[in-house]
């Protein structure tokens, strides 16, 4: 597995996946935080609302763009072929990949630190809800990758994936808003609204951001993440049966 | 070293592999003929263990690829049929990286790969990028990760695909030479190959084999001492 990791790892910053994608992430995340946030009108020294609060909108596209190549790369070149015939389990291939994903927007996020040096320098922030906040950030963006990863087993074809990624990351924001949420609930029965409500991303988000890291929210992230992985597994040996 | 009993392979209701059956004992390089859609390259893909078989087993060094197929799998080098490979590396990087993932790490992955690339005459190539490869050298690549761990069997499917005359004789050489004392299992639809290379050929069609036996048998079997003529009598063509 830590063979696999290394070489998609490095892969990234071969190529100029992983540094335009750093490069905009940070870019967007400062932006947002510092015009749309209006962190220095809010006065919001925890990072909540003017920074943490733009995270799912960025991550939702920007994730998929990363994790898209992981696997329908592999099988557009015929390099999955090399892979499976390797002595190594396809899970060792399944995790090293997402792991070197999940490692670049680890890097991805701790490059946003101008943030936190800002608010301490005008503020007196609670440092540990800023913490909560990145790990919350960290935790949807693994979630996202572990869709990407499942969508991109079906596909050869990377555009595809992104789009379709992409799509289900959105759904996955967009129906905890409350705007959207208040239409669910208008439109279904309180049980099937409250289903489709229960799902979304956004709601599991928004207590990390606020400080506190609930055990129902990191199931929630854990399960999707970990399903998706199974899927992918099941996807590519079904492709190989 | 390589057993196949029974193999069979469906895709939905086509039946693209029928109950083959054959070895290839140590010291022999087995031909495997046939006209493009015959079920060469499944097969091969079932006996690395890529692709599981509908029914049948393949045995590598009297382990079953079905069963323990890690094990199975360390017992072969295996150069698929289009030469893939990780375009952003370089040789080099490439080759370690496959070393690795054959458990040769330090100083055993390093003289692994040094060995690989004086095999396959990559020494120009080496610090490369494998995007800026030619087709000759991209195949030799992948020819290169396949001998890596010196492994008792090898299948290559179409290892002389794409190269010129010259690369090819090389190939043929080597394939040749590594047979002494490996089981060796190649595909082909150049028949000149079985004659350069081969110890003992198989025709297979349809999924299943119609003629096995050495290069002289086979041409003893043709009627007109013509490899062609036998091929050509045995196998469908496309236009059929």
């Amino acid at each position: 597995m830590f063979t696999i990791f290394k070489r998609e790892l490095k892969s990234y910053f071969i190529q100029p996946t992983a540094y335009a994608v750093i490069c905009i992430f940070t870019f967007l995340a400062l932006f947002f935080g510092m015009f749309f946030g209006n962190f220095l009108e809010r006065g919001d020294a925890s990072l909540t609302w003017s920074f943490f609060f733009w995270h799912p909108w960025i991550l939702m596209l920007l994730a998929p763009a990363l994790g898209m190549r992981v696997w329908a790369e592999e099988q557009r070149t015929g390099t999955i072929e090399l892979l499976g015939t390797f002595p190594t389990t396809i899970w060792s291939a399944i995790l090293g990949k997402f792991a070197a994903a999940a490692t670049v927007w680890l890097l991805a996020l701790a490059l946003t630190f101008p943030m936190i040096i800002a608010v301490n320098t005008l503020g007196d922030p609670d440092n540990l809800t800023i913490f909560s906040g990145y790990v919350g950030s960290f935790l949807l963006c693994c979630t996202f990758l572990a869709i990407t990863c499942l969508v991109s087993a079906f596909t050869r074809d990377q555009v595809s994936c992104l789009i379709i990624s992409c799509t289900i990351c959105m759904i996955l924001v967009v129906i905890g808003y409350e705007q959207v949420a208040m239409r669910i609930r208008q439109m279904f029965s309180v049980a099937i609204s409250e289903s489709i409500l229960s799902i979304t991303a956004f709601e599991h988000f928004k207590p990390a951001i606020q400080g506190s890291i609930r055990i129902e929210d990191l199931i929630y992230f854990l399960s999707i993440i970990v399903a998706c992985l199974l899927c992918t597994s099941a996807i590519l040996n079904s492709k190989r049966s | 070293m390589i057993e196949v009993f029974n193999l069979s392979k469906h895709f939905g209701s086509k039946s693209v592999v029928k109950d083959l059956s054959f070895t290839v004992k140590k010291g022999e390089v087995l031909g495997f003929l046939g006209p493009n859609g015959a079920g060469k390259s499944t097969t091969m893909r079932m006996v690395t263990g890529f692709i599981s078989p509908s029914s049948g087993d393949a045995k590598i060094c009297d382990v079953s690829v079905v069963d323990h197929p890690k094990q199975a799998k360390s017992h072969i080098g295996y150069l698929p049929e289009s030469a893939p490979l990780y375009d952003d590396m370089t040789v080099c990087d490439f080759l370690k990286f496959c070393a690795e993932m054959r458990g040769l790490k330090g100083a055993a992955g390093k003289e692994a790969v040094g060995k690989s690339i004086e095999t396959c005459f990559l020494e120009n190539v080496a610090r490369q990028s494998i995007g800026t490869l030619s087709k000759g050298y991209r195949h030799r690549t992948c020819l290169a990760q396949s001998l890596l761990h010196d492994p008792e069997v090898l299948i290559l499917d179409e290892p002389t695909d794409g190269l010129d005359p010259n690369q090819k004789h090389e190939v043929r050489k080597l394939i040749k030479r590594l047979g002494e004392d490996k089981a060796i299992l190649f595909s082909t639809h150049i028949l000149e190959e079985v004659d350069a290379a081969c110890s003992r050929a198989v025709i297979i069609d349809q999924g299943s084999i119609v003629a096995d036996g050495t290069p002289e048998e086979l041409r003893e079997q043709s009627g007109s001492n013509s490899l062609q003529d036998l091929f050509r009598s045995l196998t469908t063509k496309e236009t059929d």
